[in-house]
């Protein structure tokens, strides 16, 4: 065998393992996934397997599902801007801190040694009617009467930010510890002032890190249920609480199958928008 | 660009006992240094000694402890390095990856209100300049190192600073190509006559291209002084091996005079050294003789060495190194070091020679 094809090879040797891990545990569930979306539920509880096209039709048309959708993205959308403009600044200070770096990083994963709903259960205690909150405001006497603060699209967003964030900071420290600090201190003594120069180069170089941390945290934001679950009232389902509500609660497998096909399109296709856009931006090509 | 003599900004650097502390640990002690306008100037030392703390020091990247640093004869201790007008090439580059070599060169202009109709041909000019002419459009990492360098040169002259500063520009290059661009920088230097200190551990790289040489050793500045003085007379030990190898040999000045001074030394008796190169040593107190390896020549016993120091001596070690050999002689119980061209063949291995020097290259320094 040749040089040439023992090194083309090599790559899909190391990487039979995930791939057969990945195969087994993400393709082929999906592949059934796709098969129940559709099947028919008859009004008995019972499947009937073939090939029907009511789900499908349903999850498209229905405005419920649309507008639950919509109103999904939009959470996603402000709970990445939050994270962003919360998480750069962060992110920022981690990267040109000298010295305790590996301290402030293990900080920022210390959260994830507790399990996600617990963290986000933590709200309830801080935000709840009996919580931290109110009983701080009415020893105060600022207020007499505990105020409902919980279960509403604001507490959402924050449990969303709460979970978020370290994976947005970590996006963008990677990037920023990648730039080398005399790109700063070239423009700074070409006349640049410390805020142009971040805008002029540090800010361009650490796009990426930025962009594949608002990828995650929107894709993992609007893929969520926990969160809506815990802190949102009934009129805050998200897009994967429609999926929860019909496998688990209603045990209705071929529309929530259909349902979470669906949500997966929809942020299919807005990784691979991303994926092109950011392929074809100017900045990638100084990268490389 | 207007490289034209009488309207560049030419400006000289002052360090007033400037003292930079880190914690506890004194990376610079005490160092004072006037740099003229237009001057070449080295900061040469050992790794760790505090060049790179006294560049960025002058460039505004490091407030120093104490002292103050002048530039044109202002104090500029308090003004932030965006507005002290200075070139600075990093070692490694420092280019911006995401802006082409034009926007990179121009980069510094445009916080200078330059016309945008010149823009365009100061950064042409520079590319000239740096014999790059047709790589404007080019990403820096589509450039080889060579020329990554010359446009981070190109970029800091561009903005016609007052002081250029250089840390190790040349030290990430292979060899052949660091000796072209030692030219190259030295032209363009002289071309401009912009006043530049440069940083570098490589003593060839500082005799060769400096109007002034400042010599550090631990934070301490040893010795200042042009190529050939800090070559020729040492000020300490420390900077007589630094620039080159050198043998030290303890002994006495025994009488010193306005035209030379007589020091006792073990192995070759009486050396009577000029008494410029011995200003630090006083009759009857110790003294040490520098004698540089290149000074100490071997020849075949019985060979004519009139007017020379001589010793006998038997050669160690030869280390060839292609137009000149390194031996390691034994004279007595001391060891010392020679570098000779060689004529003809080299001496052996074990071979007894004649160790000669001409007592007017050495040097002296006070102390034992
Ligand atoms: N930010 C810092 N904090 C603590 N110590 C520092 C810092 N910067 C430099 N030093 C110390 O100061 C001393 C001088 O450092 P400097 O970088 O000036 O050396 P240098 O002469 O440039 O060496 P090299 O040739 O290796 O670049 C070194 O001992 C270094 O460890
Ligand atoms: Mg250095």
């Amino acid at each position: 065998m040749s040089v040439e094809k023992r090194e083309a090879r090599q790559p899909w040797i190391l990487l039979s393992p995930a791939l057969t891990a990945v195969t087994l545990l993400l393709f082929v569930p999906l592949l059934f996934i796709l098969v129940y979306s559709f099947w028919l539920r008859t009004a008995t509880g019972a499947d009937v397997a073939g090939f029907y096209l009511d789900n499908w039709q349903e999850a498209l048309t229905d405005p419920f599902y649309r507008d639950i959708l919509i109103s999904t993205l939009r959470i996603a959308a402000i709970t990445t801007v939050a994270c962003a403009v919360m998480g750069y600044p962060s992110a920022y200070f981690i990267a040109r801190s000298q010295g305790n770096k590996a301290v402030l990083l293990l900080l920022l994963m210390l959260p994830f040694w507790i399990s996600y709903i617990i963290r986000t259960m933590s709200w309830i205690n801080i935000l709840g009617v009996s919580g931290a909150l109110n009983s701080a405001l009415m020893a105060l006497g600022i207020i007499s009467e505990p105020i409902q603060m919980l279960y509403n699209e604001v507490t959402v967003i924050l449990g969303l930010v709460h979970f978020l964030l370290p994976f947005m900071i970590l996006n963008i420290f990677v990037s920023l510890d990648g730039i080398d600090t005399n790109l700063e201190n070239a423009a700074n003594s070409l006349g640049a002032t410390k805020w142009q120069a971040f805008l002029q180069v540090t800010l361009p170089l650490s796009l990426p890190g930025l962009a594949a941390g608002g990828l995650l945290c929107f894709v993992l934001g609007a893929g969520t249920y926990i969160t809506p679950l815990v802190l949102g009232g009934p009129r805050d389902a998200m897009f994967a609480n429609l999926v929860f509500e019909a496998i688990i609660t209603q045990l209705n497998w071929p529309l929530g199958s259909a349902l979470s096909l669906m949500l997966l399109a929809v942020l299919g296709a807005l990784v691979m928008i991303y994926n092109r856009y950011l392929g074809m931006a100017q900045l990638m090509k100084g990268l490389g | 660009m207007n490289f034209h003599p009488e309207s560049a900004p030419v400006s000289s650097v002052t360090l007033n006992n400037i003292v930079k502390r880190f914690g506890t640990f004194t990376a610079v002690h005490k160092a004072n240094l006037e740099i003229p306008e237009g001057a070449f100037v080295t900061l040469l030392g050992p790794s760790g000694c505090g060049k790179t703390t006294n560049l960025r020091m002058i460039a505004g990247l490091l407030d120093p402890s104490e002292g103050e640093i002048l530039i044109g004869g202002k104090r500029v201790n308090e003004v932030p390095i965006h507005k002290r007008n200075l070139g600075i090439v990093f070692q490694n580059y420092a280019l911006f990856p995401h802006k082409t070599v034009a926007e990179n060169i121009a980069f510094g202009l445009k916080y200078r209100s330059v016309p945008k109709s010149d823009v365009a041909r100061r950064v042409q000019e520079a590319l000239d300049l740096v014999q790059l002419p047709d790589v404007g459009h080019r990403y820096p990492k589509e450039l080889s190192g060579g020329q990554q360098q010359r446009i981070a040169l190109a970029r800091a002259i561009v903005i016609e600073p007052e002081v250029l500063l250089l840390d190790e520009p040349l030290s990430a290059l292979d060899a052949n190509l660091r000796e072209d661009m030692r030219v190259e920088l030295k032209r363009i230097q002289s071309k401009i006559g912009v006043t530049t200190v440069f940083v570098t551990h490589d003593q060839s790289e500082a005799l060769a291209m400096s109007d002034k040489i400042v010599v550090m050793s631990a934070g301490r500045i040893e010795q200042v002084g042009t190529p050939e003085e800090v070559y020729n007379t040492p000020a300490s030990e420390f900077v007589a091996n630094f620039l080159g190898a050198s043998n030290i040999l303890a002994g006495g000045c025994a009488s010193k005079d306005a035209n030379a001074a007589l020091l006792d030394v073990p192995l070759f008796g009486s050396v009577l050294v000029p008494a410029d190169k011995a200003p630090a040593v006083n009759a009857g107190d110790a003294a040490k003789l520098v004698l540089r390896a290149e000074k100490l020549v071997l020849k075949a016993p019985g060979s004519d060495t009139t007017g020379m120091v001589t010793a006998e001596a038997v050669v160690e070690t030869v280390d060839y190194q292609g137009q000149t050999v390194r031996y390691f002689l034994r004279v007595g119980d001391t060891q010392l070091q020679a570098i000779n061209m060689i004529d003809g063949r080299p001496f052996a291995e074990g071979q007894t020679v004649t160790a000669a020097f001409r007592p007017q290259d050495c040097a002296a320094l006070a102390g034992a």
